[in-house]
């Protein structure tokens, strides 16, 4: 069984359906991607996952439990981390702090001494740049911030929203070079969201592709990445 | 101010302005002065309490009066009717003004910023309207006169010395207080809360909890501070906790600066001190005084000491300014 399974998934924002009924999959220690336009509702459907809006219609389970309707605070706590769009860090507050926050359930003092050691390990500019107040980073380093403080939970599914967003392309590569590699090398659950298409496929072992709240096709990176349809409309080829 | 970052030297500091704040009964004879003094550590207690609520978590209350109010007319009541102790009647102050910001805060801080700002100016109307209306218990317009002198173990504690030492012990507690709670974990909980509520829920914090937190702490050192006033002006009325002393007490806090201590302290004692030095203006003297804010707001709008002078938190490392982030400074200390 899928770590994180999503059945029929509905969300209405009014009257307005966002998403249409999107069922999919995510195996444990794989990274599966999200892809599609402005509007798909791909954000939504990590939203939902991470209770932050609230269902119409259709379960989500995790783990063998039915977390549909729990707040986003206890979903957190059983082990999915979000990496919001546009990163959502506490720029007031300094990069140490702010990665510690990161930990803010867990009680385990060593393991937390252990964790910061493994974020400054895979991001070296965020230890650096600790004492710096986090609103002064740049929007890269705002960014591995933000991975790096998710992290901090230990979560068993990251899940991230669009981590490509208003970088500049050097950076985007560095990024998800470090999503591949957290994917590969440490076994990390991934759920990515992203417009990148070209990126979504590199990192992914799986992706589906979204219209208008709905799914309308999924495989494997590799074999979408040598389709000419989506050749055309998502990679500009 | 940078001496201040040397801890042996900040407790020498420290040390000196309270050996000052101790002898000044004694050098300052005049009650006017102490009176003015009492009166600014009344607003650093309502500042400060309120300073929780607006520069901690974020969260913008405009009926802070009323807290201070009912604090004043429950320990008023007991201490008139009920012959209860000043000290007995300043934590029952506290406790129920606690309980009147949890009944506030548990229906409305689901609502953010402007809205909450309203429910919060309406229930301090309500709390006025009650204190004017409920004649049979607080007297309505008329107040409560005789209010009596706080009395520890037999001894009285009464003129305005005595007051001004009350009210620096009292003081001191709420500061020692305030700032335990904003150096630990649950003051860098309310900060997320401020900052990003989304960003907070999705790291496992639940926002309301620590919106809930501020509010009743805040009420409750308002209640005691209400408690303080009573005691020493030995009458209140329901003029006294308006909406204009809400705005005063706010308007403390983001001058001082948002989310800093030592802001609301400044914000205090400015908006206390200003107001009474430019009384020989006698009518011009609330225009300049407006007019006075408003320069600061546009040159200073951070506040005379606004939070990116934290230097303390609870990782003990330099947190920098908020222009400045890479702030290298020599004295910098990691863990």
């Amino acid at each position: 069984m899928a770590l994180l399974e999503i059945k029929d998934l509905q969300v209405k924002y009014g009257v307005i359906p966002a998403l249409k009924g999107v069922s999919f999959s995510v195996e444990e220690g794989e990274a599966v991607a999200l892809i599609g336009a402005n509007g798909a509702g791909k954000t939504t459907t990590l939203h939902a996952i991470s209770g932050i809006v609230k269902k119409a219609g259709g379960t989500i389970t995790f783990g063998g439990q039915d977390i549909t309707n729990k707040p986003a605070h206890e979903i957190v706590g059983l082990g999915i981390s979000q990496v919001q769009e546009g990163r959502g860090i506490f720029s007031n507050l300094t990069v140490l702090e702010n990665i510690r926050m990161g930990a803010y359930l867990r009680k385990d003092a060593k393991g937390i001494e252990e964790d910061m050691g493994r974020v400054y390990r895979m991001f070296p500019r965020l230890e650096e740049r600790k004492s710096q107040v986090a609103g002064t980073l740049s929007g890269g380093e705002q960014q591995m911030l933000a991975i790096g403080r998710a992290l901090m939970a230990r979560p068993k599914v990251l899940l991230l929203d669009e981590p490509s967003m208003g970088l500049s392309p050097l950076i985007v590569e560095t990024i998800f070079r470090t999503i591949k590699r957290l994917n590969k090398e440490e076994g990390m659950t991934i759920l990515l969201v992203e417009q990148n298409a070209q990126m979504a496929l590199y990192a992914a072992r799986r992706t589906y592709i979204m219209e208008t709240g709905e799914i309308v096709r999924s495989g494997l990176s590799k074999e979408l990445k040598n389709d000419d349809a989506i050749r055309k409309s998502y990679l500009g080829l | 101010m940078k001496f201040l970052n040397d801890p042996k030297k900040k407790k020498i500091a420290y040390l000196v302005l309270l050996v000052l704040l101790a002898v000044f009964p004694f050098v300052i004879t005049n009650s006017y002065y102490l009176h003015v003094c009492i009166s600014i550590g009344v607003y650093i207690l309502l500042a400060t309490s309120l300073n929780l609520v607006t520069g901690f978590a974020g969260q913008l209350s405009l009926g802070h009066a009323a807290f201070y109010g009912i604090g004043a007319y429950v320990g008023a009541l007991l201490m008139l009717n009920f012959d209860v102790n000043f000290f007995l009647a300043m934590i029952a102050s506290a406790v129920v003004s606690g309980l009147f910001g949890l009944l506030l805060g548990l229906p409305t801080l689901r609502l953010r910023g402007d809205y909450l700002a309203i429910v919060t100016l309406g229930f301090g109307e309500i709390v006025r309207l009650v204190f004017v209306n409920w004649a049979e218990v607080t007297r309505g317009p008329l107040g409560l006169p005789g209010i009596p002198s706080p009395s520890i173990f037999g001894f009285e504690i009464s003129g305005r010395t005595a007051f001004y030492y009350l009210v620096i012990v009292l003081v001191l507690i709420t500061l020692f207080v305030m700032s335990r709670i904003v150096n630990s974990g649950v003051g860098m909980a309310m900060q997320t809360v401020k900052i990003d509520e989304i960003a907070a829920e999705s790291i496992g914090i639940y926002p309301i909890k620590y919106k809930l937190i501020a509010f009743v702490v805040a009420a409750a050192f308002a209640g005691i501070a209400g408690c303080y006033y009573a005691s020493y002006i030995a009458y209140i009325s329901p003029t006294t906790f308006v909406y204009n002393t809400s705005v005063t007490i706010l308007a403390m806090v983001v001058l001082g600066g948002l989310g800093s201590i030592p802001g609301s302290i400044i914000g205090a004692c400015i908006l206390t001190l200003v107001p009474e030095l430019l009384r020989f203006m006698s009518d011009y003297r609330m225009l300049i005084f407006g007019a006075l804010m408003v320069f600061m707001m546009i040159f200073r709008p951070e506040g005379f000491w606004g939070a990116s002078k934290r230097v303390k938190n609870i990782y003990k490392i330099k947190a920098g300014g908020a222009k400045n982030g890479s702030d290298s400074g020599d004295n910098q200390r990691h863990d």
